[in-house]
């Protein structure tokens, strides 16, 4: 009998069962799939696992060799002198002195720009002005490192005849203005977030746009705009090739911005640059600057994601 | 003498005068911010210009073609940009389907509790882990635990792992846009879920998850800290093998084992040299490296927009 003969006699069953084989054919592919991407999804946790096993594996070779008493309060950092010292606070010193000087850079002319965005800008200027911005975020970093080293140092040094080549002025500058679209893109969210009722109460007193802008809309928006000051603060943190190049390799226990100083990233560049066997002190020395900079560049993070949730929750 | 007349039109003259001087306020400030946005315009325009006319001597086909060499004049970019090329090739082949699949599973799939809460935060942890901790990673991990060296492969699956974050938030961003009549007109004749994704969910979000990858890969061209800290060469005199043969099997992959340099490596080497005529090949190495990175943005900035004008669900 053929199997057509068949299904004509008995069309139902077969029909029925035919549909079950392909549902579980179905489901089990979907399940596969599912899997699949659930695995992809989970390559994130991997990564941020594999980030903390990595340093606090390395580091803790390194604190095998130097009590972390030392490691916080020494202020020398020559770990690959004959007499090695091992605090890292000059190179926290250099890290903190160029991130302020962006800071003082990025945080006024981003604060503006973004109040200027949110407030002021006529539609077609906000198109025109927010993608330049994203491409100012787009260039590498290596780039603005030559731009710091070859032409904001030497114009600096017009005005400051006494300037090294290699100091933390000119990077920091660099820096600032690299922060800026940052900063500004992220007040200006929050700024816009704030309710147009607000805005037009203040309208209705007879307030100008500059008043509500500065006395309605920015202290309405303020966790806001913290929290994007506090994320420039985290991105300068953890900027790299900028201060690596143009602030020296030096670490230098000192706030002078006019002197040259490495910062953490500088000296894992530095090293990293060497040919340091692995396992050596010099090699875990760069992970345990990396676990620093890490808990620094985590604790403004979080401190900038709570800032954040506060200005959500406050409409 | 006042009369009530002429002091109310003294009150008036004086809220004139404030007006208009409320107004002088609002006209001052919105020269101001349109100054401070054109620092950042300014900048990268000099930035562009100092680049180009520093590196204008070096602007030749040698300079693209040549070794590198211990003498400026004659040293060349060959081997940077195609290491640049053979890397980013990695990290394409690893982030792409990653992210995408990450991006797809968070949006579409996963279910609303803790263990979904957990790679959300994960994923926008990553996006501010500075780039120079994932070179840190690979050091330990790629190169001395798992033993792949300082090799192609370590560095594409370094800048894979630091542009994932963005290639994740991109492609959840555009499945998000897409409404739910998209899904349930496919459910009702009888998809499943994986049909309503790959047929419906890709499709429709392929431009905006091309914007996230095009910026992605524009960062990892860029990106030196993390591929330095793998110990990357910076002089390198030879080309890895190449990844095409003419004979079967037609591909080679030697090459993910091969020594290697980067363009922006590169550049830092020339940079980072007491010699002044290395600094000119820099520029024209920086000037290279902006242009690409300013097109590859460019390109997803306006696609974005394309995108945007043109959807109309």
């Amino acid at each position: 009998m053929s199997m057509a003969t068949e299904v004509l006699n008995n069309p139902l069953e077969l029909r029925i069962s035919d549909r079950l084989a392909k549902n579980f054919r179905r489901h089990f592919k979907e399940r596969v799939i599912e899997f699949i991407l659930m695995m992809a999804a989970l390559s994130a946790v991997a990564t941020t696992v594999g980030i903390v096993a990595i340093l606090l594996y390395e580091s803790a070779g390194f604190f095998a060799h130097v009590s972390i008493v030392d490691f916080l309060t020494d202020t020398q950092w020559t770990p690959l002198f004959e007499d090695a010292h091992y605090g890292i606070l000059p190179l926290v010193m250099g890290t903190l002195v160029t991130s302020g000087i962006a800071l003082m850079v990025a945080v006024p002319l981003g604060t503006i720009a973004a109040i200027y965005l949110s407030e002021f800008a006529s539609h077609r200027v906000r198109e025109i002005c927010k993608p330049i911005l994203e491409l100012l975020v787009g260039v590498p970093t290596v780039v603005f490192g030559y731009f710091a080293l070859l032409f904001v140092t030497p114009m600096l040094q017009k005005i400051f005849p006494e300037l090294p080549g290699f100091n933390m002025l000119g990077p920091g500058i660099v820096m600032g203005i690299m922060i800026i679209p940052y900063i500004s893109s992220m007040a200006e969210d929050a700024m816009r977030a704030v309710p147009m009722s607000m805005r037009e109460g203040s309208y209705a007193m007879g307030a100008t746009r500059f008043q509500t802008a500065v006395r309605v809309v920015a202290p309405a928006a303020t966790s806001g705009i913290i929290a994007a000051y506090i994320l420039g603060i985290s991105r300068a943190v953890g900027e790299t090739m900028v201060v690596a190049i143009a602030a020296g390799q030096q670490p230098t226990m000192t706030i002078n911005p006019m002197e040259g100083a490495a910062t953490i990233t500088a000296y894992i560049v530095q090293v990293a640059m060497g040919d340091l066997p692995h396992g050596s002190i010099g090699y875990q020395s760069i992970f345990a600057a990396g676990l620093v900079l890490a808990f620094m560049t985590l604790f403004f993070n979080l401190l900038g994601h709570l800032a954040r949730k506060k200005y959500r929750e406050a409409y | 003498m006042s009369t009530p007349e002429t002091s109310v039109l003294k009150n008036l003259d004086e809220v004139r005068a404030m007006i208009r001087r409320h107004k002088l306020n609002d006209y001052i400030f919105s020269i101001v911010g349109l100054i401070a946005l054109m620092v950042g315009l300014l900048t990268l325009l000099t930035l562009f210009l100092d680049l180009v006319m520093d590196g204008y001597p070096r602007f030749s086909q040698e300079f693209l073609t040549n070794f590198p060499s211990r003498r400026a004049g004659s040293a060349g970019l060959l081997t940077a940009w195609v290491g640049s090329l053979l890397v980013m090739t990695v990290t394409f082949v690893t982030a792409v389907p990653l992210g995408v699949a990450a991006g797809v599973y968070l949006e579409e799939y996963a279910p609303k509790n803790w263990f979904t809460d957990l790679i959300e935060i994960n994923v926008s942890n990553l996006a501010g882990v500075p780039s120079i901790i994932y070179g840190l990673l690979a050091l330990g991990l790629f190169v001395y635990i798992l033993d792949l060296g300082q090799s192609i492969l370590t560095a594409g699956l370094t800048l894979a792992l630091l542009i994932l974050p963005v290639v994740i938030v991109t492609t959840r961003e555009s499945i998000r846009a897409i409404p739910v009549s998209i899904r349930e007109g496919a459910y009702a004749v009888g998809a499943t879920k994986w049909q309503v994704v790959s047929d419906h969910i890709l499709h429709y979000s392929f431009g905006g998850i091309l914007t996230g990858i095009i910026i992605g890969m524009a960062r990892a061209l860029g990106e030196t800290a993390p591929v330095i800290t793998i110990g990357a060469l910076t002089f390198i005199a030879f080309l890895p093998p190449a990844p095409i043969m003419a004979e079967p099997p037609f591909l080679n992959f030697e090459w993910l084992q091969s020594g290697f340099t980067v363009l922006p490596i590169q550049m830092f080497n020339w940079l980072s040299r007491p010699d002044h005529a290395f600094h000119t090949n820099a520029a024209a190495t920086g000037a290279i490296i902006i242009m690409v990175t300013l097109l590859m943005n460019g390109t997803a900035i306006w696609l974005r927009y394309r995108i945007r004008k043109n959807i109309k669900w």
